[in-house]
């Protein structure tokens, strides 16, 4: 295989993307908005095809582009997550544009869009593609937040987010310019290879910035503000993708960016990653007692489980990337989940917002009453459910790690959360109904059906995504 | 089949029953009265299996029998089942209270009856998984997996203050188990496997036990309940359907006590010696301050409640006696409760059913209208004072025995506790049974039914037959007892040894 068919068979689902995301571009310019509706299709089965084209087998580990992208089990893996978000934010999307008559064209490119850059930042394996990949993710979601141009509050989430995600961008620039700086070099394992004889204060102070700037992604304490904001502004499919895809691509590129670039200064890296994740933990559980707005509590509950899945990310052990692995699997289908139930409720020709539109759920509708409640409960992280075993997988190896106290302190901060996600289930079963509910389409409430039965049955046959995920974790070591 | 045995299907079976009870569609009286029989069949099935695994149980054998295996989220982490001597009574127990539930929630429950029905039979799975799990993860999974359908049951079809008691139930437990969790990943790291067969001869480093220990022990203390940690109860009991404070006396309370059995005393033998103190001390402070506090209530689902928390603490003071007449005598005790309370309770709400009230004040001599009853009731408020002749006195017994064995003042004040129980408990059926009945919503209230008889009749029988005839239950924990006491001193010796090695 010669290098040119070498490199693009190892970015095929790039590729794929970025020729769909082009073809449906100029189709959607020549056709106007009455094609638009095919558009939406195309763009779901060019994501479903990139999807696909995870599973060919292809060895082990390539390096390609001189050493800035590559193709490993791990990068596999996260792009299949990212993926499978990205395509069903669009499946949940179709009938809530429509209905709200912001079914333009533009929506599923730029969702294409931004997925190709959480690729390339999935396999980015230098800070330059980190750059080129986090840019194009973040520039396509500052539009897509702001979609719903003439609603106030969209578009004060999309400029917020702009704003506060450019200020991060910086810092992740400024801190990548020093690294280049100290280190002479922008590749991970350059990096880590400089870093080795020890590292001097400003290295010190670049491995902040750069966290810093990830951490804005992520949507980790302090760096969360514009979270909840953004959640409840944006129309909710595009919600629904927030909190999937590009989490994903972030998680993954932290993950990736620590454990390759900076074994030598661990024990720095560490009480970063110890005190966002403990702050994150905290504010994701008080914080959310208080809402009354679904989406709103979903944008704290996202900042907790990303607290939950450092957690996992603090040992700097295999076990512990292995646990961050099945912690996203599994807060994917969690959160599409949520999400599918959220749009699969309308009251009159609202969609449901606030947590007491939900009363008396279980008497009108009883099957997506319990699939609610399940994954309200698995979100808290009750056996058997899926999100109880995403928290034993990043909890333990913490433990084996000797982090007591942040996986003591966790464990009670996720009492707390509990209490929460409880009294959606209590508004869900003991309060009288209030409302009646109309119907909605079937592929919102056949995500949820999904997402909630992998949910329900995860511990049934855990097998594949453990293997996945062990498979992931190994490549990255 | 499918290399599944006996305990698989115990587990199964009933999520079986709740399948096709979900597969019953509508709301109206013929589909309520489908789910009503269909879950009774299925928990009398469930009891029927679990007497074919009694039958192929070998009481003479103190190791794990009916052991299945298979890999589940990892090499290391099973799905692990099998009973010793200790766990089968406490199958036995959940598989025979569950029929009693059903039927007593037969009319008692109008609403939502499919859900009811589906809620009970998963709490029974999870139930048996308890007792039956030979892996810590798989024995988490179930053990706090109960905590859903319990909650859902006391929120829904619970009382007037449900919703606060469902919370408290729920937090309460889950704060207290989830720190267990964290012990069960740190005793992964040690032994590298979560097989219980396996932990059991790991030998935890002394100064770890004791941090294990306190982290296993805010699991089973709240769950037990031991004071003071005991407010969730009463509030859950008073608020749960009558169904549901059967079960919660009757089984999930004695997870407690069987946690303490399976885990806190054989893997941490040092931190169980050190700790014993502590906890004898609590369990007096339960059996005395809660008998006080029973004696002034105007609930008698209150009543009941507190009365539960001051019997387990003589099943704690049983258990860290550490020999072989303290837990013996601790599962006795808790076997003989699970029978006790819960008929107990299936007597409040046999009157509950028929004047919606709990107020003591609002009874007052029932005796004249209902005969039948007030025999059943002296009967069960006799064993729960521990009367010789009822099965409550050989479980009080045996625990003192014990703990006089252990401290003899430890014995000394929880033998004032019995004295209490006396007091209280003949207070309450003075005030409920005798007098005069001149309560004008009391002159046309009815006898026992047919089907309340079929309720409280195998119950007294039981209650009685175990009260003379003790052996049964003690025999069949006798040889796994034995065993653990065995481990536990050789453990205790062998420390010393170390220590004595180290001078």
């Amino acid at each position: 295989m010669n290098s040119l068919s070498f490199a693009l068979a190892h970015t095929l689902p790039e590729l794929i993307l970025v020729c769909g995301a082009l073809v449906l571009l100029m189709m959607g310019a020549y056709k106007g908005t009455k094609g638009d509706w095919i558009i939406s299709e195309l763009a779901i089965a060019i994501l479903g095809i990139a999807f696909l084209t995870l599973f060919t087998k292809l060895d082990g580990k390539a390096l390609i582009w001189d050493g800035a992208f590559v193709d490993d089990a791990y990068a596999r893996f996260m792009k299949g997550l990212a993926l499978v978000g990205a395509l069903v934010s669009l499946l949940l999307s179709r009938e809530y544009m429509a209905r709200e008559k912001i079914d333009q064209f533009e929506f599923p490119v730029l969702i294409l869009l931004s997925t190709t850059g959480m690729l390339m930042l999935i396999s980015a394996q230098n800070l330059i593609g980190l750059y080129l990949g986090l840019e194009l993710m973040s520039l396509a979601l500052y539009v897509v937040a702001a979609f719903h141009r003439d609603n106030v509050r969209a578009s004060e989430a999309g400029l917020k987010y702009f704003v506060l995600g450019s200020l991060s961008s910086g810092m992740l620039l400024y801190g990548s310019s020093l690294l280049y700086g100290f280190a002479g070099t922008v590749s991970f394992a350059g990096i880590a290879e400089a870093l080795k004889g020890g590292a001097s204060l400003g290295v010190i102070f670049a491995l902040v910035f750069v966290l810093a700037g990830l951490a804005f992604k992520m949507s980790l304490v302090p760096f969360h503000m514009w979270t909840p904001d953004v959640y409840e502004g944006a129309p909710t499919p595009v919600t629904a993708f927030f909190a999937s895809a590009p989490k994903m691509a972030a998680v993954a590129i932290t993950v990736r960016i620590i454990i390759t670039a900076f074994p030598a200064v661990t024990m720095q890296w560490q009480q970063i990653i110890v005190f966002i994740a403990l702050l994150s933990m905290a504010l994701g559980s008080f914080a959310a007692i208080g809402q009354t707005n679904l989406k709103r509590l979903m944008a704290y509950s996202s900042i907790g489980h990303m607290g939950f899945a450092m957690v996992g990310l603090v040992p700097g052990t295999q076990a512990g990337v292995y646990g961050v692995l099945i912690y996203m699997a599994i807060y994917l289908t969690m959160t599409l989940g949520t999400f599918a139930a959220l749009l699969s409720m309308r009251i009159g020709d609202r969609y449901v917002e606030t947590i007491a539109d939900l009363a008396g759920l279980s008497r009108s509708r009883g099957t997506m009453a319990f699939f609610v409640a399940m994954m309200m409960l698995s979100l808290a992280g009750i056996p058997p459910l899926a999100g109880f075993f995403a928290k034993l997988y990043v909890f333990q190896p913490a433990i084996q790690a000797g982090f007591y106290w942040l996986a003591i302190i966790g464990v009670l901060l996720s009492v707390v959360s509990t209490f929460y996600y409880l009294r959606i289930v209590k508004v869900i079963y003991f309060d009288e109904p209030a409302a009646e509910f109309s119907p909605v389409h079937r592929e919102v409430t056949g995500v949820l059906w999904v997402a909630s039965l992998l949910v329900l049955l995860f511990w049934v046959w855990p097998s594949p995504v453990l293997d996945a995920a062990s498979a992931a974790a190994r490549s990255l070591f | 089949m499918f290399g599944f045995g006996i305990l698989s299907g115990l587990i199964l079976l009933p999520l079986v029953g709740a399948a096709f009870i979900l597969a019953l569609r509508g709301d109206d009286s013929a589909t309520q009265r489908n789910a009503r029989w269909a879950a009774l069949i299925t928990t009398l099935v469930t009891f029927g299996l679990s007497i074919v695994a009694w039958n192929r149980f070998d009481i003479a054998n103190p190791g794990f029998q009916l052991l299945e295996q298979k890999t589940w989220l990892s090499e290391t982490i099973l799905y692990k089942l099998g009973v010793d001597g200790i766990s089968m009574p406490f199958i036995l127990l959940t598989t025979f209270l569950m029929p009693f539930c059903i039927l007593a929630s037969w009319h008692s429950i109008e609403t939502r009856v499919r859900e009811y029905m589906i809620a009970f039979l998963v709490l029974e799975t999870l139930m048996i998984g308890v007792f039956a799990a030979l892996d810590v993860v798989l024995f988490y999974v179930f053990f706090e997996g109960g905590l859903i359908p319990m909650f859902l049951i006391i929120g829904i079809w619970g009382g007037k203050r449900r919703i606060y008691a469902s919370f408290k139930f729920f937090l309460y437990t889950l704060a207290g188990s989830l720190l267990m969790l964290l012990a069960i990943f740190v005793m992964y790291g040690v032994a590298g496997t979560t097989d219980i067969t396996v932990l059991l001869k790991t030998h935890f480093d002394p100064s770890m036990q004791k941090y294990l220990w306190l982290a296993f022990f805010a699991s089973f203390a709240v769950k037990m309940p031991m004071w003071p940690v005991h407010t969730w109860l009463p509030d859950a009991h008073v608020e749960a359907p009558t169904a549901g404070s059967v079960i919660l006396a009757g089984i999930l309370l004695k997870m407690g006590g069987y946690g303490f059995l399976r885990f806190s005393v054989p893997m941490f033998p040092d931190a169980s010696q050190y700790f014993a103190p502590l906890v004898f001390t609590l369990s007096i402070i339960a059996i005395i301050y809660t008998s006080l506090v029973a004696l002034v209530q105007e609930d008698i689902k209150k009543l009941i409640a507190y009365s539960s928390v001051a019997h387990m603490g003589f099943v704690t003071l049983g258990i860290f006696a550490l020999n072989q007449q303290g837990v013996q005598g601790a599962v006795f005790q808790m076997v003989s409760h699970g029978l006790v309370s819960g008929a107990l309770f299936l007597c409040v709400g046999v009157v509950y059913d028929r004047m919606h009230t709990r107020e003591i004040a609002a009874y007052g001599g029932l005796v004249n209208r209902m005969p039948l009853y007030a025999v059943a009731m002296l009967v069960f408020t006799m064993a729960n004072v521990g009367l010789p002749g009822t099965s409550g006195f050989v479980g009080e017994f045996l625990t003192l025995v014990g703990a006089y064995k252990a401290n003899s003042w430890v014995a000394l004040f929880a033998t004032t506790g019995v004295i209490l129980s006396a007091a209280y408990a003949l207070y309450l059926y003075r005030r409920v049974i005798f007098g005069v009945l001149d309560k004008p919503s009391l002159q046309s209230i009815k006898d026992l039914d047919a089907r309340e008889l079929v309720l409280l009749g195998p119950l007294l029988v039981l209650t009685i037959y175990y009260g003379v005839q003790p052996g049964p239950i003690l025999d069949a924990c006798a040889a796994s007892v034995t065993l653990l006491v065995k481990n536990f001193d050789a453990a205790i010796a062998a420390t010393k040894t170390a220590a004595l090695a180290l001078n």
